[in-house]
């Protein structure tokens, strides 16, 4: 009887709930969360080339914060916005990963 | 007639051509669990049907001192053959000549097999097994892959075209399969990825093994890449002849008809589905409740298995399924199953085959993910597919039946030609739960107890619209059978519309939602 499945588990789509199999990549997909503006994400897999700002320093929307070097071509990242710089995790040959946060900035007007 | 020097100096030349890229390499190959290019062709082939051609090709690369070289066939061999009895051309990459590495006369010889499968309209079968282009051939190579991608796209939907990866297939080269209709892989041998794990490593920092990175499984049941995946060669070859069984050689042709042969009794058609919507069953259990033999060959099984779609005969007539799977995320639709159901859909229509879709579904999977993933365009793919198709379009609404995915399941608006429900069949723009929800909010809220009128209000809609008999008033649905006709109003339908015709407005082509 397919009641007594051991595996099933619940899911629910517009108010009914379904027992059914759950597959590995809806398990595996990612939590979303609110991105944070002042939050300075690698969008490219590379390496620093220069660091151009030290924490406490204040930046403008489109000032250069870091040159990352990804697929032989070195990219400026700018400021997305106008505040200061409040950390700076990385350093001049660091090996960033996409999506790894390289700096934050507290925005302020 | 006695040999003659001729005759000797034909088989010499023969003989050292045939044995491919020598005993030591043919030894390493065994080693790695694979069969050589030409005991593949053999293996497959119905038995001394393979007729090579080009066989004394040979490369014109003069510089790094290539001029020195013989690559017997250029490191691929091509023919004509037959596979029970039906006509097909093939060509083999062999790994054991230069790495099965694709230079401008490898090449030539497959785009020259596959303009001669076009022309004469017959099914071509691919195997790949090669290190990626011959880079002293340079750009030469580049146009190579260029020119069998190019003949890829113009044979599309004229000829079935097959793909088997029967060891690494890298880089550029991965996109003619890609471009093909069908992919074989077989664990643990195929390989397909377009930078490998060095370069991944060298530029990324990212350690991951070829299995892991864009082995057979990865192929079958994440990326999509595969549809077919089989534990050895020898079952990847019995893949292939089931799959052309099913299919025509061409575009103009119907697939074969095989003498009728009724549905399994073990397989009761009144008794698979639970009578609660919310329930799983397995949806393959009533495609085999139908089916002749209760037969039915999955194409794309591990991957988006929450639509399950393959082909099943119908009184002898091959027919293409596509069924929601209640068993895996309730049978929702969303970006894989649609982009799955989609590529199914314009299969069977370019090629002749009747579609039979069998609905059971809650709607398209809510979230976040689903909606950043682009479910608004992918989704969109079947509606188009289904839309634009002109074979004889079959749906049969089991149960549930909500909302735009109603719409979606080869409706009757998107030009179904014969649309069954039974009496289970739930036609609503959702479910009770949420409907009543909705409807009777203020109600509810404002009732001295909540629950209980929540409870009486989604009885209250059930009763009212959970069923076929709203959709059946308005004729969008033609006819609420019982489960156990099933199979005779689909083989009545299927046997009715053999003559279909349906004309569409002409133009270069449409613009789907790719």
């Amino acid at each position: 009887m397919p009641s007594e499945h051991p595996r099933y588990q619940k899911l629910t789509v517009q108010g009914t709930t379904y027992e059914t199999l759950l597959t590995g990549k809806f398990l595996r997909r990612k939590p979303w969360s609110q991105p944070d503006p002042g939050s300075v994400a690698c969008v490219i897999p590379g390496m620093i080339l220069r660091v151009s700002v030290r924490p406490g320093q204040r930046v403008c929307k489109g000032d250069p914060l870091v040159t990352l070097e990804a697929m032989k071509m070195q990219n400026d990242v700018l400021s997305p916005v106008d505040g200061t710089v409040k950390s700076v995790a990385v350093a001049v040959g660091t090996q960033v990963a996409k999506g790894q946060v390289m700096l934050v900035i507290a925005s302020s007007p | 007639m006695a040999p003659t020097s001729k005759h000797v100096d034909f088989f010499r030349r023969k003989n050292k051509l045939l044995g491919g890229g020598g005993t030591k390499a043919i030894e390493k190959q065994t080693a790695m669990g694979k069969l050589t290019a030409r005991d593949r062709i053999t293996a497959l082939l119905d038995a001394h049907s393979f007729h090579e051609y080009d066989l004394f090709v040979e490369h014109k690369c003069r510089d790094f001192d290539m001029e020195s070289k013989s690559l017997p066939g250029d490191g691929v061999i091509t023919g004509t053959g037959t596979i029970i009895d039906r006509p097909v051309c093939i060509y083999a990459q062999d790994f054991t000549v230069a790495g099965g590495s694709l230079g401008l006369m490898h090449a030539r010889k497959i785009t020259k097999i596959m303009d001669h499968a076009v022309k004469m309209g017959m099914p071509l079968i691919g195997i790949n097994d090669s290190g990626g282009a011959r880079i002293q051939e340079g750009v030469d190579s580049l146009a190579g892959y260029g020119e069998i991608f190019y003949r890829n796209t113009m044979a599309s939907g004229i000829i079935p075209q097959l793909s088997v990866i029967l060891g690494p297939c890298a880089g550029g080269a991965v996109y003619s399969p890609a471009l093909t209709d069908f992919v074989f892989v077989v664990d643990k041998i195929s390989k397909m990825f377009i930078t490998g794990p060095e370069v991944i490593k060298t530029v990324l920092g990212e350690e991951v093994s070829m299995e892991d990175l864009g082995g057979a499984r990865v192929q079958a049941e994440i990326t999509g890449n595969a549809h077919f995946i089989a534990s050895n060669e020898l079952e990847c070859f019995h893949q292939i002849k089931q799959l052309l069984s099913y299919i025509p050689w061409n575009n103009g042709r119907r697939p074969d008809r095989y003498p009728p042969t009724a549905p399994k009794p073990r397989f009761d058609i009144e008794k698979i589905i639970p009578p609660e919507p919310s329930k799983p069953y397995d949806i393959r259990d009533i495609i085999r409740a139908v089916s002749d033999n209760s037969d039915f060959f999955e194409v794309h099984k591990s991957w988006a298995p929450n639509v399950v779609v393959g082909f099943a005969r119908l009184d002898g007539e091959t027919v293409g399924v596509v069924g929601n799977q209640p068993l895996v995320l309730a049978g929702v639709l969303d970006v894989d199953s649609s982009d799955k159901a989609a590529r199914f859909i314009r299969f069977c229509d370019a090629f002749n085959i009747p579609l039979v879709t069998l609905v059971d579904l809650p709607g398209y999977l809510p979230g976040i993910d689903q909606e950043h993933a682009g479910v608004i365009r992918h989704g969109a793919k079947i509606l188009y597919a289904y839309s634009e198709a002109t074979v004889p379009k079959i749906t049969v609404i089991l149960r549930k039946a909500y909302g735009g995915g109603y719409i979606a399941m080869c409706s009757r608006h998107l030009g179904a030609d014969f649309v069954f429900a039974w009496p289970t069949a739930e036609i609503a723009v959702m479910g009770p739960e949420g409907a009543a929800n909705i409807i009777f909010r203020n109600e509810i809220a404002a009732a001295a107890d909540p629950a209980a009128t929540r409870k009486q209000k989604v009885a209250e809609y059930g009763e009212k619209f959970a069923n076929p008999y709203v959709a059946a008033a308005s004729g969008h649905i033609d006819a609420v059978i019982g489960p156990s006709d099933t199979r005779k109003f689909l083989v009545h339908a299927i046997q009715v519309s053999t003559n279909k015709s349906e004309s569409r407005p002409k133009k270069k082509h449409g613009i789907p939602p790719f």
